[in-house]
């Protein structure tokens, strides 16, 4: 069974950030091959944030993994940014992986040695920008953010909910269009999470595009649409655009 | 419950006349429990004949104004320092409407619940995007509204996720007339 998912408007005038076609992943093979993700497509354009729910073993993982091409699918295609995945060598598939995608883990993944400011310029010193410019970028991403304080912070000098906002710092800064986030607020109170989702959203307002895997229907619901997930298999996906008349006043 | 309290409440911040109190309470309540102006004044006549409220005589426009009594006063102190009682049996159409599809034939229950689900996901989209908007400073008393109506959809999407677990798991049971008889009532488990 494939589930395609109608592209928004806002997304046919740009090229999708992200496209999956007809994505299927099998792991092993035989009798003993499990089939984890069977016929997924799904796009997402600049400006969106899409959730994905589903049990455990729906699939989650492996999508968001095959989105961050740190897999491969067995058949179907994926594209980030116009380029198309199965065409590029392990090189180049490394360095759009580093210069596309960002990742935000929800142990948060930053290094313990680096200030905040430090962390965020990483990236931009791996893509061969020099230290005092990459440094510069992120304080600018950190003043955006309105976190321009936690610059010269170490990690264990942060709370859990600004780790988490450094890291999406991270995984947006310079030409990143793409932030995979894996159960990001998985390890905050409430409120806290609330506040991590808000930025999510907000970087996806200002033009990035959003895959977001959670358990917390709360916060799948900052997304413009919510895909759920079953054996691999999209069964149910809507987006808030197509939502009925208004609630309450 | 009846708006009682709730007028009880606005009476102890200072004597008012009936038809700002209809206003008062719903906008402190963020216009989720409209009242018709009736209403008002059948519970404030009832409030009087308790002696939880006195009225005043009537002004040279007629109206009246209502204040709080001692009576009222204690009643009231007594009603903030009460839970709310959550064990009256639930008699929500979601509730009854499945606890039906489960045990119906030809009726494919974890359809019936992710169609909820997907519709309920919809309202909690909405609301979030609503609380969004919401100037907290202003409107402290409305964001509250809207997060006890987030956490309740979010609830419900909980439920229906572990209904559907529960149904792939155990599958579909159609239960024997004596088997049925051995379910204790929800009143009962509530004892």
């Amino acid at each position: 069974m494939t589930a395609t998912l109608p592209a928004p408007q806002r997304a046919m005038v740009t090229e999708p950030v992200l496209q999956l076609l007809d994505v299927t992943r099998i792991h092993g093979s035989g009798e003993t091959a499990v089939h984890a993700l069977r016929g997924i497509s799904l796009e997402i354009g600049a400006g969106e944030l899409i959730a994905v729910m589903g049990p455990s073993g729906s699939g989650k993982s492996t999508l968001l993994n095959i989105a961050g091409a740190l897999d491969a699918p067995t058949t179907g295609a994926v594209e980030i940014c116009g380029v198309m995945l199965e065409k590029l060598s392990a090189t180049e598939l490394a360095k759009l992986r580093r210069t596309r995608v960002g990742v935000v883990f929800q142990d948060y993944n930053l290094i313990p040695s680096l200030t905040a400011a430090e962390n965020i310029g990483l990236p931009l010193e791996l893509d061969g920008m020099n230290a005092t410019l990459a440094r510069q970028e992120a304080r600018a991403a950190l003043r955006e953010l309105g976190l321009i304080g936690l610059s010269d912070r170490f990690p264990d000098q942060l709370s859990g909910g600004q780790q988490q906002r450094v890291a999406i710092a991270r995984a947006l800064i310079g030409e990143r269009k793409l932030v995979l986030a894996d159960e990001p607020t998985g390890a905050l109170d409430s409120v806290t999470g609330e506040e991590v989702l808000a930025l999510l959203r907000a970087r996806c307002d200002a033009g990035a595009a959003g895959l977001l895997v959670t358990h917390e229907p709360r916060h799948a619901a900052w997304a413009d649409r919510v895909v759920y997930l079953r054996d691999g298999v999209i069964v149910d996906a809507h987006s808030v655009a197509d939502a009925g008349p208004g609630v309450l006043r | 419950m009846s708006i009682k309290h709730g007028l009880l409440a606005l009476l102890s911040e200072g004597p008012a006349y009936g038809a700002a109190l209809k206003a008062d309470f719903e906008q402190r309540t963020g216009n989720t429990w409209p009242v018709n102006v009736g209403q008002v004044y059948t519970t404030l006549d009832r409030l009087q004949r308790d002696a939880l409220v006195a009225a005043d005589d009537p002004d040279a426009e007629g109206r009246i104004r209502y204040r709080l009594t001692d009576d009222g006063r204690t009643e009231l102190d007594r009603w903030w320092r009460t839970p709310v009682d959550r064990q009256a049996t639930p008699r929500e159409e979601l509730v009854i409407k499945l606890a039906l599809a489960v045990d119906s034939p030809g009726i494919d229950s974890s359809a019936v619940a992710q169609a909820q689900r997907s519709a309920t996901m919809h309202r909690l989209q909405q609301l979030t995007r609503l609380k969004t908007s919401i100037d907290v400073a202003t409107d402290f008393a409305w964001l509250m509204v809207v997060e006890h109506q987030l956490f309740a959809a979010e609830a419900e999407i909980r439920w229906l996720d572990q209904l559907e677990a529960s149904l792939s798991r155990y599958g579909h049971r159609t239960p024997t007339p004596s088997a049925a008889s051995e379910h204790p009532t929800a009143a009962e488990v509530s004892r």
